[in-house]
């Protein structure tokens, strides 16, 4: 394969310098000027024309032959619709390829210049033109309707009995939560964020430990100060950046004291029912046939969660809670026996460039039967249980492998 | 610079310019000319000088893409030890590549060097005016640009490097300098380039207005304008009235970085801090930033199809068909672009209401571009074709703008939309568009005109060559990444081994790349052909083409005030090819209308 492309790059170097060469000699046989086409140029042209109408429409089919079924059959309920959609549209604009193309071609091939010949002044008619305004007008407005149609299932409010699962992205890798037992998450603020809170739940003990934590680091941060004012040893600018260190605490401490605590429909506080939330990492655990809301979250720049195989994509945005809402329909089990690939496994990858690891920021996303997901759910430590054990997740070694050199950013949130 | 030579350009008719014959200076000539057709030729060579680096810089990462992990000496030599030790380029290299590539296509190149050129050339000349309504201002809009252009390229050779956060730059990622290196330096020196470019384009822009609606020769009216004019005025239009939304959106981002307010930031923790920001909105800059962004699609596109609606008719010798419906559809294209560009936000979260209104106007521009699709075929009927360079690249350009506008049927669908936005099927219907459709009609319009500019000839048969190895290879570098996109592969990814579900159609890569890198070279038979020829070229005629527009009525060797005489008047539309009450198969704007000949 190397060796072959070794091969047609070389060949097309050579060939450039030997049209070069060519240019060289024709110019100086050539009595006939540059913007008169010869007759012989003009044909050789048209049939050009045509024969590559034909090698683009015979490489367009093999592609669709080999390529064409892109990806497997949808995973969700949505996807069905999906699809459909997407081979009406794929169909239609494939044949307007076809006719489109052809004509141009053909047309361009059939009337190449004749000396004898005039061409015909014809420059407008307002029956043709009318026809293909309305004939582009009608197809939009069917496309128009059946993808708002669709467009309105896929985006409509989820239903009551939906389970709720939040995704969480960072640079470069996704948790998951889980509400615990109580059936609701606990809130949560990036301003709660540690190394034992990765995803910032707000607990009352929590609030409590980080402005412990701030305060020590203010005092900390004074004290050098005050050491300073004796002894005056630090350049001003770095006493400035210790200034400037001990505003930012303050404004982080105010800020978290700041935080508001609401009711949730249960009658509980946000405050009080996080401690039970499961926390996933390196997999996602779905239960088939069940309506799934994703509430996606950032914690740092925009991701895309990306789900091909069941035809769903959302932006994680930084601020700004997103939801998509699907329905999995094929365990994973089965879509193995599916495509005959016991390796195979639906997976969930970024796709809003992130930073130097975009490429691998990935989780592995699995649908099973409920009882299977009940099970596995129970096994996932909650976040108070999580906390006194912070044990390594088995998924570490998907995601601490792909930073490279260029991008100290994973360790520094591990 | 003296004052002398800023002559009154915009007294138009009847000034005789014949006896200016005061001395230039070198400097005032070649360098800080005042000359619309000189400045025309300086955007002309900057934008190839431009496009030569982009086209490296993807070459650079297709080579990654085709063979992920392989070593190539080339890229150790091309880019060092640091962004490609051993010939395997670098992650944040490779970000760094695709972005800079982008952005210097989409706005040096198709942006700064279709418009800049093509209107620069063509405006006066097709109009009947003796310069640009403000020569001063011209100079300072090519200045600008070549400023910007030295900037964004300089940023490739920074600490950190350039930019790499893709061309629409998306904060908090280009905001955050923690969040990757290109985020440092390398984004502050993108965002002043292109202070300078806007500040570039819309200084061109407003010339280009003013001279189109104020220094029409006699005779010219609107509605005889040709084609070219008035896709260069819709393009003016519309880049006057977006760009400066993207000054804003560039100004509060370089904020954002600087000076610690938070426009598009909010609830950060990054690095083991949680950023003093909160309130501000990520996707505020998307909107502003589309705003621009959906315009400036059909500020590359108008230029090339105005230039090939032109090449057409001439070589056809048949007026283009459908004059009145082809100047709607670009007043249709040009407003309707400023209405969709949310199509390019259905996955940030946007209110799906909203999503659904633009779904409805992005699918409404389906309806002029098949107009003019369906137009151009129809001028091609029944016509007498020459099939000069020119006239290929713009039957390439109706291919192209068919195949790519297609695919857009589907992007803008948003429940379509969810599962290939941001994959390679988004790249290959943009690149169809943009990189084939509008990069054709620069080359046809180069071809063309360049007797006009240079006063000689293109050689035809490297021209020929050219044309059909970049259609061959465009299309097989494109056409192939729909079917990588379907299958569900995202862009600016740096090698998708890691993903099993890939795997077979990734055997297309290697091939997009062989089509890319023969691609690519061949566009150094246009460099060969184009400077050969400015100095050993056959030399032109005044006319080469039988065309009927202005432009071909003046001297071949450039003057200050482009007519020796008076400026002609105009008697007729321009596209009086083969007019059966003539004997000619084409007919000079300039030619009165015989007697009882009814005119247009």
């Amino acid at each position: 394969m190397k060796l072959l492309v070794i091969l047609v790059i070389a060949l097309a170097i050579i060939a450039i310098v030997q049209l070069s060469k060519v240019y060289e000699f024709t110019r100086a046989l050539r009595k006939s000027k540059e913007e008169e086409i010869s007759p012989a140029d003009n044909k050789l042209q048209a049939n050009l024309m045509l024969v590559w109408m034909f090698v683009f429409f015979i490489g367009t089919i093999w592609l669709y032959i080999r390529y064409g079924h892109y990806l497997p059959e949808p995973a969700s309920e949505h996807g069905k619709d999906v699809d459909w959609l997407m081979s009406l549209n794929l169909w239609m604009i494939t044949v307007m390829f076809f006719i489109m193309n052809s004509m141009l071609f053909i047309v361009s091939w059939k009337f190449y210049y004749r000396k004898d010949r005039k061409a015909r002044f014809f420059a407008h008619d307002n029956r043709l033109e009318m026809i293909w305004t309305l004939i582009p007008g009608i197809t939009m407005a069917f496309i128009i309707v059946f993808g708002l149609i669709t467009w309105n299932k896929i985006t409509g409010p989820a239903s009551a009995d939906a389970i709720t699962v939040e995704l969480y992205s960072k640079q470069f890798d996704w948790t998951a939560r889980y509400p615990g037992d109580n059936g609701e998450f606990g809130a949560s603020s990036y301003n709660l964020i540690s190394s034992d809170n990765a995803l910032g739940i707000i607990t009352k003990d929590k609030i409590a430990s980080k402005i412990e934590e701030i305060d020590a680091e203010i005092e900390k941060v004074k004290a050098s100060l005050e050491e300073n004012k004796k002894l005056a040893t630090m350049p001003e600018s770095y006493v400035e950046t210790l200034q400037d260190k001990i505003y930012r605490l303050e404004r982080h401490k105010q800020r978290i004291l700041d935080l508001g605590e609401s009711k949730l429909p249960s009658g509980k506080s946000n405050w009080e029912t996080g401690g039970d939330d499961r926390i996933a990492k390196g997999e996602i655990h779905l239960p088939v046939g069940k309506e799934i809301e994703f509430i996606f979250r950032s914690q740092d720049v925009i991701h895309s969660a990306y789900m091909p195989h069941f035809r769903a994509q959302m932006n994680t945005v930084p601020g700004l809670p997103t939801r998509f809402k699907m329905t999995p329909t094929i365990t994973t089990k089965e879509m193995r026996e599916k495509l005959g690939d016991d390796e195979f496994n639906y997976v969930l990858l970024c796709n809003k460039i992130c930073g130097a690891a975009h490429f691998n920021m990935q989780i592995d996303v699995v649908v099973e039967s409920p009882e299977d997901y009940e099970a596995w759910l129970k096994k996932q430590k909650t976040f108070i249980a999580q906390e006194t054990a912070p044990a390594a997740s088995p998924a570490t070694a998907d995601t601490t492998a792909t930073p490279a050199a260029g991008a100290p950013i994973a360790a520094a949130t591990n | 610079m003296s004052t002398e030579h800023t002559h009154d350009h915009g007294h138009g008719n009847g000034h005789d310019h014949g006896h200016h014959h005061h001395e230039e200076s070198w400097v005032s000539k070649y360098v800080f000319s005042q000359d619309h057709k000189m400045i025309s030729k300086q955007f002309l060579i900057t934008a190839i000088f431009m496009g030569v680096i982009a086209v490296m810089l993807s070459i650079f990462f297709r080579l990654q893409l085709g063979w992920p992990g392989e070593k190539f000496g080339m890229l150790n030599f091309f880019l060092g030890d640091k962004w490609a030790p051993d010939g395997l380029l670098e992650k944040n290299a490779y970000l760094a590549m695709v972005t800079i590539h982008g952005t210097i296509m989409v706005f040096f190149v198709l942006t700064g060097g279709l418009s800049g050129t093509f209107a620069n050339l063509l405006i006066p000349l097709q109009v009947g005016a003796r310069d640009m309504a403000s020569g001063f201002l011209n100079m300072l809009s090519y200045w600008a640009f070549a400023l910007s252009s030295v900037i964004m390229v300089a940023s490739l050779f920074v600490e950190g490097g350039a930019a790499s956060g893709g061309w629409t730059i998306y904060p908090p990622l280009s905001a955050l300098p923690q969040a990757m290196p290109g985020s440092g330096t390398g984004m502050t020196l993108w965002l002043i380039s292109m202070v300078f470019f806007i500040a570039s384009s819309l200084l061109g822009g407003l010339n280009y207005i003013v001279t189109i609606i104020n220094l029409r020769t006699k005779g010219m009216s609107m509605t005889r304008l040709p084609l070219t004019v008035w896709a260069l005025l819709v393009t003016a239009i519309l880049g006057v009235l977006s760009f400066p939304v993207l000054v804003s959106c560039a100004v509060l981002l370089l904020m954002d970085r600087s000076f610690g307010t938070a426009f598009y930031l909010s609830d950060i923790f990054i690095q083991g801090e949680a950023l003093d920001v909160t309130g501000g909105s990520p996707i505020l800059f998307q909107h502003l930033f589309w705003f621009l962004g959906h315009p400036e699609v059909y500020i590359v596109l108008l230029p090339a199809l105005g230039i090939s609606s032109e090449i057409i008719a001439t070589n056809a010798r048949k007026p283009i068909f459908g004059y009145k419906a082809m100047v709607g559809s670009i007043l249709a294209i040009g407003f309707l672009s400023f209405i969709v560009w949310g199509h390019h936000m259905y996955v940030t979260g946007m209110n799906p209401f909203l999503g659904s209104v633009f779904v409805f106007t992005t699918l409404l521009i389906a309806i002029p571009s098949a107009v003019k699709a369906f137009n151009y075929i129809t001028t091609l009927y029944q016509g007498n074709i020459r099939f000069t360079p020119g006239m290929l690249f713009s039957i390439g350009l109706v291919s192209t703008f068919v195949t790519g506008g297609l695919t857009g049927i589907i992007l803008a669908d948003s429940a379509l939309d969810v599962n290939v936005h941001d994959t390679y099927f988004v790249v290959a219907h943009f690149h169809i568009v943009m990189g084939m459709s509008a990069i054709f009609g620069m080359l046809g319009g180069v071809y063309h005109w360049f007797p006009k500019m240079f006063g000689k000839m293109m050689n035809t048969k490297l021209g020929y060559a050219h044309f059909w190895i970049t259609l061959v290879c465009g299309y097989g570098v494109f056409f192939p990444m729909h079917f990588v996109g379907l299958a569900g592969a995202p862009r600016r990814y740096y090698d998708y081994s890691e993903f099993e579900f890939l795997q077979w159609v990734m055997d297309l890569n290697p091939i997009i790349s062989v089509f890319a890198i023969v691609g690519g070279a061949a566009q150094l038979l246009f460099i060969f052909n184009f400077f050969h020829s400015i100095y050993y070229g056959q030399p032109a005629t005044q006319n080469p083409w039988g065309s009927n527009t202005l432009e071909w009525t003046t001297p071949v060797k450039h003057i200050h005030g482009n007519w020796p005489g008076a400026i002609p008047e105009v008697h007729r539309w321009a596209y009086d090819y083969s007019n059966p009450e003539h004997d000619d198969d084409f007919v000079p704007q300039v030619v009165p209308l015989k007697p009882g000949e009814h005119g247009h």
